[in-house]
């Protein structure tokens, strides 16, 4: 496999998980003679604007027509090509949610879709592009892997992971923006499905994926001032989930689960049916997306008003622990 | 004996044979529109396709899935399944149902069964022969009524913009769909002016004349997909059955089933 190495964390960090997108690609092309990059009209979104220029034949956009997107590229998949293609996250986990459901899922075809902008880092472009309920409709269809960076080391080695080993269909969540918070100042150890203890703790198990990891230390270190010593795990592949995840819980009385998604069906879903398929005993807060179309506005703002930044999260862990 | 009559016999024989294996599930099966895309298969897998299950040559993708016993049956004709594994369909657990599911042993290319999905399917096969400048032929039939749905049309553009001139689809016009007849707008010519207007080599044929189907379907355009519009007749054959939608999914009794063999 070839080795990707974090080395600019910092640079990557401002440029966000989009642009990223674009240069990790341009850097796999170089060594992956099968790959295809496919995109429904969302190329320059992607950050595919360089790669387009340098290798015109691994690239294809089909238009706006994203059931067709999947088609296209499930046959390409099973010509033996290495397909990666590109759309907001509705588009791809709704709008084609059924090709998804036949093509990737039924026919097990190694697509991997690049959901981009997803839980509200869309902005003011509104909830008709903001990514909410799409792990639910994702983790539901069999086959499909789900894949959901910390940040844009983290996309990287997932990136890499998906382009040269054979680990079938996936679905790759990207949150955040650039200037986004970073999780990994330096090259780390990441294997496919193996969650991540960031911090180790006692008090409370703190379960985050996405955008919300680097929000969970945040709000880790605000809780440490106050004495109370949680325990931090980034969850960058919520399916297949890591069964080891059980022994986890049972060592911990509390437990919250964070995500930039619906508390319906995400990670604080998958949780929760561990905890009730092992009949553990614990105290239990999913931190989420509410079940509602909420305002718009800048990133920043919406993260506020949802009560995921570090801050809030905190305040919201210390009236739990009351409770 | 001549070619005309050879393929004759072989279109009897796969419409006895479907028959046959509907008789023997004792379930309601797809029979009128697998029926109508007989004579096609035949052609096609007789004449046409250059098929190699060890390495995949020429390809057909059936986008219509409800017309899987009629590709069940030219499969079996043409000796790619056995007669004991023909009569799996439609039985607990059988890899042989109502709609097809991928199998490359016996050649079936697509897991089908959600209509409009077999056509963007084939463009992603066909635009990789390309890019391998292959020279081989991608088939895809598709049914009148399935070209309601919208992502036939996102898979047009796609073909065309693409200049796939090794793809051609077959748009089996049978005029009806599930619930009764297909509206005004979308009968064979119809169909043949939109399949036109978005830039598809297109030709109109008699889906069940064998002498003009061996032409149609080895007509090719350079860097342009073709769609060979088929008029067709639901059922055809039977004459009980023709044009008569209630065996689009339908049951056959033992008494049925030999009536329809003595019209045959």
């Amino acid at each position: 496999m070839n080795k990707f190495k974090i080395t600019d964390p910092r640079q990557w960090s401002r440029m966000g998980p989009r642009a990223m997108f674009g240069q990790f690609m341009l850097e796999i092309a170089k060594n992956n003679n099968k790959l295809m990059v496919l995109s429904a009209d969302l190329g320059r979104s992607s950050g595919l604007d360089r790669f387009k220029n340098q290798f015109p034949e691994k690239y294809l956009s089909v238009g706006i027509s994203e059931q067709n997107l999947i088609g296209v590229a499930a046959g390409l998949a099973k010509e033996g090509y290495k397909v990666f293609v590109t759309s907001f996250a509705p588009f791809l986990s709704m709008r084609a949610s059924e090709q998804v459901r036949m093509n990737l899922g039924y026919m097990n075809l190694p697509v991997n879709m690049v959901a981009l902008g997803s839980g509200v880092s869309m902005g003011y472009l509104g909830n008709s592009h903001f990514g909410l309920e799409d792990i639910a409709i994702m983790r539901a269809i069999p086959n499909i892997n789900i894949s959901s960076p910390a940040d844009c080391g983290e996309l990287g080695k997932i990136l890499y992971e998906y382009a040269f080993k054979n680990l079938g269909p996936s679905y790759i969540r990207l949150t955040g923006i650039p200037n986004s918070a970073l999780v990994y100042d330096k090259d780390y150890n990441y294997a496919f499905k193996k969650f991540i203890t960031l911090k180790k703790g006692k008090d409370l198990l703190i379960l985050s994926t996405g955008s919300m990891v680097s929000e969970s230390l945040k709000a880790s270190k605000i809780l440490d001032k106050e004495n109370i010593n949680c325990e931090i795990i980034n969850i960058h592949t919520l399916k297949p989930i890591d069964e080891k995840i059980v022994n986890l819980l049972k060592k911990f009385r509390k437990v919250a689960t964070i995500e930039e998604h619906s508390v319906i069906g995400g990670l604080g879903s998958i949780i929760a049916e561990k905890i009730a398929k092992h009949s553990i005993k614990c105290h239990f807060l999913t931190i989420g997306l509410p079940d509602l179309f909420g305002p718009t506005g800048t990133y920043d703002y919406l993260i506020d008003y949802h009560g995921l930044n570090g801050g809030n999260i905190a305040k919201k862990i210390v009236n739990f622990l009351k409770k | 004996m001549d070619e005309i009559e050879k393929l004759t016999n072989l279109a009897k024989k796969m419409r006895k044979t479907l028959l046959e294996t509907s008789l023997n599930s004792k379930e309601p099966s797809h029979i009128g529109g697998a029926l109508s895309i007989v004579d096609i298969l035949a052609v096609l897998y007789n004449n046409i396709l250059n098929i190699n299950l060890d390495k995949p040559a020429d390809r057909f993708i059936l986008s219509k899935g409800h017309g899987f016993l009629g590709l069940l049956s030219v499969l079996y004709c043409q000796g790619y399944i056995s007669k004991k594994k023909l009569m799996t369909f439609q039985t607990n657990g059988s890899e042989f149902i109502a709609h097809p599911i991928e199998n490359p042993r016996y050649g079936i290319e697509s897991s089908n069964g959600s209509l409009g999905q077999g056509l963007s399917f084939g463009i992603g096969i066909s635009l990789a022969y390309k890019k391998k400048s292959r020279k081989e032929f991608v088939y895809v039939l598709v049914g009148d009524g399935e070209c309601y749905e919208g992502s036939i049309w996102e898979a047009a553009i796609s073909a065309t913009e693409l200049e796939l001139g090794n793809l051609t689809v077959i748009v089996d016009c049978n005029g009806h769909q599930n619930d009764g007849s297909i509206g005004k707008k979308m009968n064979y010519e119809n169909l043949k002016n939109k399949w036109e207007g978005f830039g598809w080599n297109t030709v109109l044929c008699d889906g069940h004349n064998i002498t003009e189907l061996l032409n149609v379907l080895k007509i090719k355009k350079k860097n342009t997909p073709t769609a060979i519009i088929a008029k067709t007749i639901k059922g055809k054959g039977i004459n009980f059955m023709e044009n008569n939608n209630n065996w689009h999914h339908g049951r056959l009794t033992r008494n049925l089933f030999e009536e329809a063999i003595k019209s045959l």
